[in-house]
């Protein structure tokens, strides 16, 4: 529900990066959301397009790699992948479980193009 | 080029809520940051603990909400220094609001400063402010199912107040239930049953809270 906070936080670091690079366009923004970071993919992909407008990612794609949810069953050490929200380990039904996975959100990796002044001056 | 990054996007709220955890911890402030839904009474709960906790205790308040001042006055009228946060369209307070509204409290005269979240059970629970405690209000009407449907906000927080218990003998809401379905996702959680209008089962949650307050001093 806050992804133009999310998506404003994600433009702001991958530009930072690309400035300490020294780039001068930015490609691919990777990012890392678990299932159950509250984050929509869809979402912070429609707020991503209006605000990478005027920037040096106004090109850019953004490229999602979902974590599924994961939770450990205290009872049997069981590691169940909820299909809902309802976590339950799905060996022995227990609802004593803690989450292991699926509350990731990083930013993983950008993809960029270097100042052709720099690129000549490092090669 | 490919520039390996790996950083937690929630990175710069991070950085602030430490920096105001720093503050309050060297003003010995202990910080309780308040969640709930809409009408769960996170504000009448926050009124009721300082009516019994003020003689103890100097309380401060932070309240959020998207428009108005209408919980700020509630609370000016028990004579606490008290901000409003007004977020507009936001979902949730982050850590540099706080760091904003901290510099209009008189985080010298505060022990215990209660921040009553954004009305929301999903969006508060990933922004850490710099608080100590995390406190989920639940209430009767709401049914004993939330920790089913909003598990997140659950598995980080110290304790749940469950409120408006007065109203149980007219609505279903099976108390073992919505215990268990909450211990499964975080067994270590405290539970206080009270009621704001009877007044029942308040004086138990004011002495943890007082406990906690007292945790570093």
């Amino acid at each position: 529900m806050h992804e133009l906070s999310i998506t404003q936080d994600i433009l702001n670091i991958a530009l930072q990066e690309a400035k300490n690079a020294h780039a001068c366009k930015i490609n691919k923004i990777s990012i890392v959301v678990g299932q159950a970071s509250g984050i929509v993919p869809d979402s912070v992909q429609f707020c991503f397009d209006e605000m990478k407008k005027g920037s040096i990612a106004n090109e850019a794609s953004l490229d999602f790699t979902i974590v599924p949810t994961q939770v450990k069953c205290r009872r049997c050490q069981h590691v169940s992948s909820p299909k809902d929200i309802i976590w339950m380990c799905d060996k022995c039904g227990s609802g004593e479980v803690d989450i292991i996975a699926g509350r990731e959100l990083y930013l993983n990796s950008i993809e960029a193009e270097q100042e052709e002044a720099y690129e000549n001056r490092s090669s | 080029m490919k520039i390996e990054v790996v950083k937690n996007i929630l990175d710069a709220n991070a950085v602030i809520a430490q920096k105001n955890k720093s503050l309050f911890d060297q003003h010995h402030v202990t910080v309780i940051n308040i969640m709930s839904s809409p009408g769960a009474g996170k504000t009448s709960a926050i009124l009721e603990t300082a009516r019994r906790l003020k003689d103890k205790m100097k309380i401060g308040v932070i309240e959020g909400d998207l428009a108005s001042q209408v919980d700020a006055e509630k609370v000016k009228k028990e004579h606490l220094p008290v901000v409003q946060i007004n977020t507009g369209s936001g979902c949730h307070l982050d850590a540099n609001m706080i760091s904003h509204a901290m510099q209009n409290l008189p985080l010298k005269d505060i022990d215990l400063l209660l921040i009553e979240n954004i009305g929301n059970l999903v969006c508060p629970s990933a922004y850490i402010l710099g608080e100590h405690k995390r406190v989920i209000i639940s209430s009767v009407p709401e049914g004993d199912d939330k920790p089913l449907k909003y598990p997140i906000i659950f598995v980080d927080a110290d304790a749940v107040i469950i409120n408006k218990v007065d109203l149980k003998a007219y609505l279903k809401f099976d108390m073992d239930a919505f215990k268990k379905a909450v211990k499964n996702i975080n067994p270590k959680i405290s539970f206080f049953e009270v009621s704001c209008t009877t007044g029942a089962g308040l004086d138990e949650w004011c002495s943890w809270l007082t406990a906690a307050s007292k945790r570093k001093s």
